[in-house]
């Protein structure tokens, strides 16, 4: 496998991965899309199924995060593993490739703060709106206690509130008997 | 001839030639209460499969008459907090008990809901009484359903114990 995408990617400087069960490739950032989208199409390789993102801390060690993508095909898996620095942790979002990966790298960045270029949503997930702070880094205070918080801001503006009413208003008005649109 | 000996659930008074029984209002009131507990039906983890073990045929809360698990908290007067409570979650909980009429009461299931349990950590609140009341705390990790089934029977002799 490896050998085939080396052939298609030459300057790419793809590596074999260390794995025990499955197989593994390093590629580099820049041709992560690339890479991706060959390893969806190209015959014999079929990667349809991006099963899952996540990512490893290998704090203090640099390059200090490692992106790992989990890939299925009809017949046979595999790992696509990034290494980032730690200063500013930025790869390029693979959502072109698999649209799956919208959520997944929301979770990762809401995890690990690894942000996604060119994402377009990236929000909490996981975590509440207003968390500061990536709690699965290895430098994360793990057992801090914060106060808990027992009200939720509204999810609505005041005028956005406003004008759900009158719609509901107008539309009770335009057909009498039934509620809402 | 007076039969309020502690452990007759309503009477004050009661004359046996006559078909009259005389009592306080705390005590009519609060034996109705305490008699057909709802609680709602709020199941945060593995708590929650003994609570529901709690309310089937095995162990049968009916006989205690708080067996009508609600789907709705504005039907129930009782909230068993069954397993551990996620920050996130918390607003949640908040609203629905805010939700529930009064009287109401909150029963705190198990090591997670009552101090964080094995969980100290960021993501969990440690303790549910930071977000609500609790009337009494069921330890054990989970409970078993006769410590729930304790619990509850405690928690009536709380409400036959207050006034109205």
């Amino acid at each position: 496998m490896i050998d085939v995408l080396r052939s298609l990617f030459p300057a790419a400087g793809l590596e074999p991965g260390e794995s025990t069960d499955q197989p593994a490739i390093r590629v580099p950032a820049a041709s992560l899309v690339d890479v991706c989208r060959a390893l969806r199409d190209r015959d014999g390789l079929g990667f349809v199924l991006l099963a899952d993102i996540t990512a490893v801390d290998w704090w203090p060690r640099e390059p200090r995060y490692e992106v790992v993508y989990h890939l299925s095909s009809m017949t046979q898996r595999l790992r696509v593993k990034v290494s980032i620095d730690g200063a500013s942790p930025r790869l390029p979002t693979v959502q072109s490739v698999w649209p799956a990966a919208g959520w997944l790298e929301r979770e990762t960045w809401d995890m690990f703060g690894v942000v996604f270029e060119d994402h377009g949503d990236l929000r909490r997930l996981l975590m509440p709106d207003e968390w500061e702070g990536y709690p699965l880094r290895k430098d994360f205070p793990v057992q801090i206690r914060l106060r808990p918080r027992s009200e939720q801001p509204l999810q609505v503006t005041e005028s956005e509130f406003r004008a759900n009413l009158e719609r509901d208003r107008a539309a009770r008005a335009d057909a009498p008997g039934k509620i809402g649109t | 001839m007076p039969i309020d000996d502690g452990r007759s659930p309503l009477a004050a008074h009661y004359d046996p030639d006559l078909p009259v029984l005389t009592t306080s209002v705390d005590k009519l009131v609060q034996w109705a209460r305490r008699s057909s507990i709802w609680p709602v039906t709020f199941g945060l983890a593995c708590c929650a499969i003994e609570m529901m073990a709690m309310s089937c045929s095995r162990y049968d809360i009916a006989r205690f008459g708080a067996e009508v698990f609600r789907g709705s908290p504005r039907q129930s007067d009782l909230m068993i907090v069954a397993g551990r409570l996620s920050r996130k979650m918390a607003p949640a909980l908040r609203r629905v008990y805010d939700q529930m009429p009064e009287p109401k009461w909150v029963i705190s299931m198990g090591a997670c809901a009552s101090i964080g349990g094995v969980f100290d950590n960021y993501a969990l609140v440690q303790g549910v009484d930071q977000i609500v009341p609790v009337d009494v705390y069921v330890p054990g990790c989970p409970p078993r359903p006769e410590s729930l089934i304790y619990g509850i029977v405690q928690l009536q002799k709380k409400i036959a114990s207050q006034r109205a």
